[in-house]
C-alpha cells in the first residue's frame, strides 16, 4: 500500500464524497417530497391524477437508475431539453426514490388504523387537518424504519452517475486504476469512502428510528 | 424517428438480453440455494453462527453493489492474478449479494412463524421432522415467497451496472445501436434507450405485480 499515493490523491476523493453527499442530500429532499405528493394524491382521492402517480411508481420501480439515467442524459438533448449532468442525476434519483417513498410512506399510512382517521373527523378537523395533524405523525413513526431504508439505498444508488461523467467516487477510483495502475489504493480509498459516509448515516438514523417509534 | 426498430437493432438487442438474463438467472438460483442454507443456518440458536451471518449481511449491505464490482475485478486481478471476465465477477458478487439478502429473508420469516405453532404440532403427534414439513415450511413459504420475488427484481435490474466494468450486456449493445445509427437518424438515443426502459419494465414488472398477488393473498 502506497500512503504517499493515498494523501496524495486524497482531496479528490474528498471532493467526490462531498458530490456523492450533495447528490444524496438531494436526492432525499426531492424523493420524500415526491412520495408526499404521491401519497396525498392517493389520500385526497384525486381519481385521475392517481392512476398517473400509480404507473409513475410502477415504472420506476421497475426500470434501473443506470438507464434511466442514460434516458435522461443522451435522449432529452435530442428534444432540445438540455439538462446538466448534476440535474439530470438529481432528477434521476428523485425519480427513482420518488417511488420508494410513496410506496413506504403508503405502507406507513395503511398501517394508522381507520378509527384514528374517524375520530379526527368527529372532532371537527377538516381532512387536511386530519392529514396533517393526525395520520401524518403517526405514518411517519411507523414508516421511519423504511424511510431510512431507503435513503441508504439512494445515497449507494449514487454510485452509477459516474456514467453520466460526474467525478463521483466510483468515477475517481476508477480514473486512478486506469491511469497509475493503484488497483490497491484506490479500491481502499473507495471502500474508506462510503464506509465513512454510510455508518455514521445508519446510525443516526437508527437513533431517529428509536425516537419516533411511538406506537 | 422509428426505421431503427429493424430486424438488426432487435437481434442485436436479443442478444445483449440474454447476457443479462443469464446472469440474473445464475445469480437468482445461487442465491436461492445458499439464502436458505444459510438462513436455516441463522435461525439455528448457535450466537456464534448468528453473529458470523450478521456481520456478513451488514458487511455486504453497507456498500454499493457497484464498489463490490470494482473490489472484485480489479482486486482479484492485483492481488491473486485473476483476471476474471466482467460476467465472471459480476456473478461473484451478485450470487453473494444475492445469498446473503436472501439468507435475511429466510431468517425472518422462520422467526415470525408463532412459538406456539410448533408446540401444537407437537401436541398433536408429529414428530420434529412432520412438523416443518407440514407445518413450518408451509408457513414460513407464504411470507418468504413475495418478499423472495421482489428481491429477484432487484438482482435483474441490478444486472445493468455490470456496465461500469465493461460487461457486454442490453446496455452495452443499446450503446453500440446508438453510435452505429447515430448519423442517420437524429432521434436513435430517445428510441434504443427508451427501448431498453421497456424491456427492463417488462422483465420486472410482472414479477412485481405477482409478488403483490400473492402478498394479497396470503396476508
Amino acid at each position: 500500500m502506497d500512503f504517499d499515493f493515498l494523501i496524495k490523491f486524497s482531496p479528490m476523493f474528498i471532493q467526490a464524497s462531498w458530490l456523492t453527499l450533495k447528490l444524496a442530500i438531494y436526492g432525499v429532499f426531492f424523493s420524500f417530497l415526491v412520495g408526499l405528493l404521491c401519497i396525498g394524491v392517493s389520500y385526497f382521492k384525486f381519481s385521475f391524477l392517481n392512476t398517473i402517480c400509480k404507473i409513475y411508481i410502477e415504472f420506476s420501480r421497475n426500470t434501473p437508475l443506470l438507464i434511466q439515467l442514460f434516458f435522461l442524459y443522451y435522449a432529452l438533448p435530442e428534444f432540445g431539453i438540455h439538462l446538466s449532468s448534476f440535474t439530470c442525476a438529481v432528477i434521476g434519483l428523485s425519480f427513482l426514490g420518488g417511488s420508494y417513498m410513496a410506496e413506504s410512506l403508503r405502507a406507513g399510512m395503511e398501517a394508522v388504523k381507520k378509527q384514528q382517521y374517524e375520530s379526527g373527523l368527529s372532532l371537527g378537523l377538516s381532512k387536511w387537518q386530519n392529514f396533517r395533524y393526525v395520520i401524518m405523525p403517526q405514518a411517519l413513526g411507523i414508516a421511519m424504519p423504511s424511510i431510512s431504508a431507503n435513503i441508504i439505498f439512494l445515497l449507494k444508488e449514487t454510485s452509477v452517475v459516474s456514467i453520466i461523467a460526474l467525478a463521483d467516487l466510483v468515477y475517481v477510483a476508477k480514473d486512478l486504476i486506469g491511469l497509475y495502475y493503484k488497483s490497491n489504493e484506490a479500491l481502499f480509498a473507495l471502500v474508506l469512502c462510503y464506509l465513512i459516509l454510510i455508518l455514521p448515516l445508519s446510525l443516526v438514523l437508527n437513533r431517529i428510528e428509536k425516537r419516533l417509534n411511538y406506537v | 424517428m422509428f426505421e431503427i426498430l429493424n430486424q438488426d437493432t432487435f437481434f442485436r438487442l436479443a442478444q445483449g438480453l440474454k447476457v443479462t438474463l443469464e446472469l440474473s438467472f445464475i445469480s437468482v438460483l445461487i442465491s436461492l440455494v445458499g439464502g436458505v442454507f444459510f438462513g436455516i443456518l441463522m435461525h439455528s440458536k448457535n450466537k456464534f453462527l448468528y453473529a458470523f451471518c450478521r456481520f456478513m449481511l451488514e458487511f455486504v449491505r453497507i456498500m454499493p453493489l457497484i464498489v463490490w464490482l470494482f473490489v472484485v475485478h480489479f482486486g482479484l486481478a492485483k492481488w491473486f492474478g485473476w483476471h476474471l471476465s466482467a460476467l465472471g465477477s459480476s456473478v461473484i458478487v451478485f450470487s453473494i449479494w444475492g445469498v446473503f439478502e436472501m439468507m435475511d429473508l429466510v431468517r425472518s420469516s422462520l422467526a415470525s412463524i408463532p412459538k406456539h405453532q410448533y408446540e401444537s404440532g407437537l401436541s398433536l403427534g408429529f414428530n420434529k421432522f412432520e412438523v416443518y414439513l407440514f407445518i413450518i415450511i408451509p408457513l414460513s413459504l407464504r411470507r418468504l415467497l413475495p418478499m423472495s420475488i421482489n428481491l429477484f427484481t432487484r438482482i435483474i435490474k441490478s444486472t445493468s451496472v455490470i456496465y461500469l466494468i465493461g460487461g457486454i450486456e442490453l446496455i452495452k449493445v443499446g450503446q453500440q445501436v446508438i453510435e452505429l445509427n447515430l448519423f442517420q437518424n437524429s432521434y436513435t438515443a430517445f428510441v434504443i434507450y427508451g427501448l431498453i426502459l421497456l424491456i427492463y419494465f417488462v422483465l420486472c414488472y410482472p414479477l412485481s405485480v405477482y409478488s403483490k398477488f400473492l402478498e394479497k393473498k396470503w396476508s
